[in-house]
């Protein structure tokens, strides 16, 4: 598998392709980072000069509106010139290659490319290409690839949990849904594994769990109740209205019926338990609007923490 | 007419187990004598095989030569010029090209171009469905006279099952062989990875080894009904594997076999998203690889193809789902055959039995053998000669390998069709790693 391919020969990050093998102190620097670029966006003038003159190109070949615009203000709050690339369609379906796209946005003088893409291993490639080329000065920000991850959406779930739980080594978190398809997921499990959460749990039917999932070191429910039981964290993931159709699910009633979240499952886990979503929530599908609305929904902190993470991630990267 | 002698040489013979140093004798294109050249055998021409292995040329169950149609992955000439450079002397190409090699037409231009070219054998296998679509029959008795061996609907599906029975029934009536690849359509639908750990990381859609095993036991079933003689191409995991030993000891005649890639690297090859990695059927897990090797130890697979799959370099330069699968691999089946027999600790002649004689069994064709009177198609390697898989290393105009700036060991010196040298490697190479 050889050295992770975000980090560059002095161990320094220098895409976010994954959570995956990056080391607890490059996680909690990021963290740390974003700590004072929340009050960054609380200001009259929500601007900082860290990034000013480079190129950053929102390259998405996969439609999204709410992850484009965060990562759109954390890059002009960061004093960038943002240019967003709506491709809308894998890379095959169009007469140019991703990597083309790439060259191309290369000789434009691009900085750093946030790139959101329908396949996994998308944004690896496009690292891998700026490397075979030399262009070791161009940085990648994984913006979501197919079902594998969601790096800068987990470290904003991070950085949440930690806003509000102080301490991950203590911590039962309990993530709900559509797991299979998720990259939020997969992301949310290597990071808090990777920061000593010692009780991460998946609950989902056994359709919506990946064969392997215990490799990553979670528990699997199928029971919401007993999942829930006794935990700290619930995220809840979005499923999409497309899982009907493949005989994943019946039908969002009946999904909702044992796996959406109400308030009498979440009395089960801990009194001042949190409720997490990476949005656009399905109110009625995965989670009842009294719970998504409550007082322990923290669901529209994680979107205002996204953007001062994302500029963390920002920062950091195009700074080592 | 001409004669030849190979002297000094190692001759192994799969075919009969010998394994002895001696002379190999040709004359008019067949072997006259192995061991001890005759008295009066005068040699128009005499190679000296100090140090080498003279073994029956290679016989491959799977090479895509990508023609008609998929000319900018790869072309006769090219591939035709990798399969005596890998010491291949007959092969069979699959017909999933563009248009698939449904039409008795496609079949003759195929073979006479082949033949023009007069390098390695070339044995297509026909369409076993029109345009490989798994609906209509092609006409095999038409397809088998412009030189088809076999029917095969490659690695495109064959959902309906009673056209799969029939499929089988028709071949049988005309004592065609049907090879097929187990994969069920639906349980792989999409997949493009071993539903394992590897796929669950990094969220690759999975093809899970039910997907194999159940259109096993459906292709056993109905070889059983028919009395069909089935090829199963390309098996991947230890589940079929044991699936194939059962339908083997009840005694129906079903043959199969396996790429030498799948013999060597496993799922955690794709390490993050290595599209050389992407094989149909996918890598699996450990477990499986080790399972595949002794099931071809032990004579359960019946032999291991290259599974030749010629790329461009664009058609890899994508994201793992969307690039094409397979690699080049001509040029690498001795090498990588030597390397699993060394780590097997198999005897050199019943290793290349898996890619002499046992597939041109299959194939039902006069190969892969020295016996006297057998054609003289030969392979003469150094098995110690170590060489790094480069781009310029390869003939084959497909570079995609997993093995790319790898160290092999094993390389062909000559290698002979029909009493001819049709590849001779420069001398002098021997143990040159740059």
């Amino acid at each position: 598998m050889g050295r992770n391919p975000q980090l560059n020969a002095e161990g320094k990050l220098t895409h976010l392709l994954t959570l995956e093998g990056l080391p607890a102190e490059v996680i909690t620097g990021i963290l740390d980072t974003a700590d004072p670029f929340v009050s960054v966006g609380e200001r009259e003038v929500k601007k900082v000069p860290l990034l000013r003159g480079k190129a950053i190109f929102n390259l998405f070949f996969e439609n999204s509106t709410r992850t484009r615009t965060t990562f759109e203000i954390a890059a002009k709050r960061l004093s960038a010139d943002v240019i967003n690339l709506n491709i809308g369609a894998s890379s095959t379906s169009k007469g140019e290659t991703l990597l083309d796209t790439i060259d191309n946005l290369c000789a434009m003088n691009a900085d750093m490319f946030v790139v959101r893409h329908s396949e996994s291993g998308a944004p690896h490639l496009i690292a891998a290409h700026l490397a075979a080329t030399g262009r070791t000065d161009v940085h990648v920000v994984n913006a979501g690839d197919g079902r594998h991850a969601h790096p800068s959406q987990g470290l904003l779930d991070l950085y949440t949990i930690r806003h509000y739980k102080r301490d991950f080594r203590d911590l039962s978190v309990a993530i709900v849904g559509d797991v299979l398809h998720s990259r939020v997921a997969r992301s949310l499990i290597h990071g808090l594994t990777t920061l000593g959460a010692p009780d991460v749990r998946v609950i989902a039917p056994a359709t919506l769990l990946p064969a392997a999932v215990g490799a990553l070191g979670v528990r699997a429910f199928h029971d919401m109740r007993a999942g829930l039981a006794g935990c700290d964290v619930v995220v809840m993931l979005r499923l999409q209205s497309e899982r009907m159709k493949g005989a994943l699910l019946p039908s969002p009633g009946e999904f909702f019926k044992h796996y959406g979240l109400t308030a009498d499952k979440l009395a089960l886990a801990k009194p001042d338990a949190i409720v997490m979503h990476p949005g656009p929530m399905n109110r009625g599908v995965e989670i009842d609007s009294a719970v998504a609305d409550g007082e322990r929904s923290v669901i529209l902190p994680q979107v205002t923490f996204g953007i001062a993470v994302r500029m963390a991630v920002m920062s950091t990267i195009a700074g080592n | 007419m001409a004669t030849l002698a190979i002297v000094n040489a190692r001759l192994v013979d799969p075919a009969t187990g010998l394994d002895r140093p001696g002379t190999l004798c040709i004359r008019d294109g067949r072997i006259v004598a192995t061991g001890d050249a005759p008295r009066d055998f005068r040699p128009d021409t005499t190679l000296d095989a100090r140090g080498l292995v003279v073994a029956p040329g290679l016989v491959d169950l799977a090479a895509r030569l990508r023609e008609p149609g998929l000319e900018h992955k790869a072309t006769l000439e090219s591939e035709l010029q990798a399969a005596v450079a890998g010491g291949v002397t007959s092969l069979a190409c699959p017909p999933d090209t563009d248009p698939p090699l449904d039409e008795p037409g496609l079949v003759e231009m195929l073979k006479h171009r082949a033949r023009m070219l007069n390098q390695a054998h070339v044995y297509p296998v026909g369409a076993l469905t029109q345009r490989l679509a798994g609906e209509a029959l092609t006409e095999m008795g038409e397809l088998a006279e412009a030189g088809c061996v076999a029917f095969s609907n490659a690695d495109h599906p064959l959902h309906d099952t009673q056209v799969l029975l029939r499929a089988m029934q028709y071949a049988q009536t005309f004592g065609h062989r049907v090879w097929l690849r187990p994969q069920d359509p639906w349980l792989g639908r999409g997949g493009v990875a071993h539903e394992g750990e590897v796929a669950t990381r990094l969220g690759l859609a999975a093809i899970p080894v039910v997907a194999e095993t159940i259109h096993l036991a459906t292709i056993f079933a109905l070889a059983r009904a028919t009395g069909s003689r089935v090829h199963v191409a390309r098996l991947s995991s230890a589940a079929g594997a044991a699936l194939l030993r059962a339908a083997k000891a009840e005694g129906l005649e079903v043959t199969a076999d396996v790429g030498i890639h799948h013999l060597h690297l496993c799922d955690v090859d794709v390490g993050w998203f290595d599209p050389q990695a992407r094989f149909v059927p996918p890598l699996r897990s450990t477990r499986d690889r080790d399972a595949l090797r002794a099931a071809v130890a032990d004579g359960t697979i019946d032999a291991i193809c290259s599974d030749h799959a010629p790329a461009d370099d664009d058609a890899k330069a994508l994201p793992f789902a969307e690039a094409d699968p397979g690699a080049t691999g001509l040029e690498l089946l001795l090498p990588l055959v030597l390397q699993w027999a060394r780590e097997s600790k198999l005897p050199l002649a019943a290793a290349l039995s898996r890619v002499t004689c046992r597939p041109a069994d299959i194939l039902g064709i006069d190969a892969g053998t020295l016996r006297v009177g057998a054609p003289a198609d030969l392979c003469v390697f150094d098995p110690d000669d170590p060489w790094r898989v480069t781009r310029d290393a390869l003939a084959s105009q497909g570079k995609n390998t997993p093995y790319a700036g790898r160290e092999v060991v094993g390389r062909v010196r000559w290698t002979i069709v029909g009493g001819n040298i049709v590849h001779a490697a420069a001398a002098g190479e021997r143990a040159s790693i740059r």
